[in-house]
């Protein structure tokens, strides 16, 4: 497991904040957009095929 | 100038009036595969029939990207000449959304080679110069004419039933080798059937006519403004002969779109008024492949085995590997120099080949006509992102071109030396004295000793080329020395930093015996 799943970033509430007004305001189709080029950008910037991996599976688990 | 489709001579067959001997090979299908595979056994000294139904080449452009295995393969089969003197060559494709450019790519980037990665040419001309060599090789008996009827394989060959103009007759071969397209009635006959996906997105593609200037590039449109289709390509050929392929979406009536009506308007919007259609065909992508290419006697190569959509031209490059990798193993086995199990080989490599294939195009298709949904939300984030940030460009995906598939052998190798020539990969090319390297492989199985001698006692031939830069970047790296063990078709087999006679007729053997 190369993914980390423990807390690893500091002042989260900030950015969960900052996320949350990136927001305001779009259209869900926007909002569908900004998300899914957070999702392109934050994976080209891990750079790391498994980190990716485990996380989609993280994101599907129930 | 329209193409010429010029008949070629049908000549009455023996069998018609008296039984004939029985043949080591009967090739069914003059395309480029059955033309390739029928010179290949040729150049080793094996005979062929090759029958087609059809007394002239291919109607419209078909295969139209050429890659540079394939002309590798050109060269060694005799065409590369007339190939080059025609083809319009090319190593740039640009992306543009709507009007404006986005990205564009170099597959030269990585420095040049002795031919250039692409060459566009009609498929008819491909096959008129395969022809033309084929009619002047006594070893193909080129049958014009001759229409299959029915093929009853046996554990050791083949009945063929023939139709010609002047009756039937019938054939009988150790092997027949399929190469009669994607709508293969050999592969009807014998009850077998694809697997795999069929997408509904329906494409028009165009060929057509007009004194132009358009560079000799890849042009790719995602919502170009011209088509309300979703995406256009276009390419240019030989003769001012220019290909365009639109997608009309699934619910599009094929015969209705075919019409001049309709297409000439389409083509209008893209290239203005003056131009001539000159061939016009819809077709519908598909993902699919025989589960075996060997079926005991009856072995097929290219669309009769497997087909995918055109972006990455991989349909006619395959077909074309198809036959190199055949070639030598077949001729091995009626030689009896190798057993059975060789051809084996042919179904585990060509199989991986065109899996990657359809892996590769089946991406690509569902990025150039994305589902509605998330295929299509990441679809255009990433054409938006490709705007702004350099890494998406490299996610864009118009058709990953064909590149020579690396077979998965687990042969002798060095982790010192460079992974561009590792077992399973063609043998790079590289200049050596005034030729270059890839004109001295391709006959027989040959060791290349570099930078050292090659050991003592060894029954095969040996090349102890010049040390070059070049040739040191592509086989050495940051090793002394090395061997490396080539197959008929330039793949290489094994390689050593350090070896003996021992290791080298081990491996060796292994190659005859299609080991993986």
């Amino acid at each position: 497991m190369k993914l980390i799943e423990t807390p690893n970033l500091e002042d989260h509430d900030g950015f969960y904040a900052e996320l949350l007004a990136a927001h305001r305001g779009l259209s869900d189709s926007e909002s569908h957009a900004l998300n899914a080029q957070l999702v392109l950008i934050l994976a080209n910037h891990i750079g790391d095929r498994q980190v990716l991996t485990e996380a989609l599976a993280l994101a599907k688990r129930r | 100038m329209p193409y010429d489709y010029k008949p070629f001579p049908y000549v009455a067959p023996p069998g018609l009036t008296a039984p004939e001997p029985r043949h080591k090979v009967v090739v069914v299908g003059a395309g480029p595969v059955g033309l390739c595979i029928a010179l290949d056994l040729a150049t080793r000294g094996v005979p062929s029939v090759l029958l087609d139904d059809n007394d002239r080449v291919a109607t419209g452009s078909r295969a139209i990207c050429w890659s540079r295995r394939s002309l590798q393969i050109f060269a060694r089969l005799g065409i590369l000449d007339k190939v080059l003197d025609k083809a319009s060559p090319w190593s740039v494709g640009r992306i543009c959304r709507g009007d404006d450019e986005i990205c564009h790519f170099d597959l030269e980037a990585g420095g040049s080679d002795r031919l250039p990665p692409f060459v566009n040419l009609q498929q008819y001309y491909v096959e008129q110069f395969l022809y033309e060599r084929a009619l002047a090789e006594p070893l193909v008996d080129l049958r014009v004419r001759n229409r299959v009827l029915a093929v009853e394989p046996s554990d050791a060959g083949a009945d063929v039933t023939v139709r010609t103009p002047d009756g039937q007759y019938g054939l009988s071969a150790d092997y027949v080798l399929a190469c009669d397209g994607a709508r293969s009635t050999i592969r009807s006959m014998l009850d077998l059937d694809f697997e795999g996906e069929l997408f509904e997105e329906r494409f028009l593609i165009a060929d057509v006519e007009m004194e132009a200037d358009f560079p000799s590039e890849r042009w790719f449109w995602f919502e170009p403004e011209f088509h309300d289709g979703g995406s256009a390509l276009m390419h240019r050929q030989a003769d001012n002969l220019y290909r365009i392929d639109l997608p009309l979406g699934p619910h599009a009536d094929a015969s209705e779109e075919r019409k001049p009506d309709r297409v000439i308007p389409r083509i209008e919007q893209i290239v203005g008024p003056d131009f001539e259609l000159d061939w016009v065909s819809i077709y519908s992508f598909q993902c699919r492949r025989l589960g075996r290419f060997v079926h005991g006697r009856v072995i097929f190569l290219g669309d009769s085995a497997h087909v995918v959509p055109p972006f990455g031209s991989r349909g006619g490059n395959s077909g074309i590997e198809d036959a190199d990798n055949l070639g030598w193993k077949l001729a091995a086995v009626l030689e009896g120099r190798a057993p059975d199990r060789l051809l084996d080989s042919y179904d585990r490599e060509r199989v991986q080949a065109a899996d990657e294939n359809i892996a590769q195009s089946s991406r690509a298709a569902r990025f150039i006509a994305p589902a509605p949904g998330p295929e299509r939300l990441f679809r255009d984030q990433v054409l938006a992102l490709a705007e702004k940030a350099e890494f998406a460009r490299d996610w864009v995906n118009t058709g990953r071109l064909s590149t020579p598939c690396i077979y998965a052998l687990s042969a002798p190798d060095d982790a010192h030396l460079p992974p561009e020539s590792r077992p399973g990969a063609i043998a790079p090319d590289a200049p050596q004295g005034n030729g270059w390297l890839l004109d001295r492989l391709g006959r027989d199985a040959t060791l290349l000793a570099l930078n050292c001698k090659a050991p003592q006692g060894l029954d095969l031939p040996v090349i102890e080329p010049r040390l070059t830069d070049k040739l040191r970047a592509r086989y050495l790296g940051a090793a002394p020395r090395a061997l490396y063990l080539v197959r008929p078709d330039q793949v290489v087999a094994a390689r050593w930093v350090e070896a003996g006679a021992r290791e080298v007729s081990a491996a060796l053997r292994d190659l005859w015996e299609g080991r993986p």
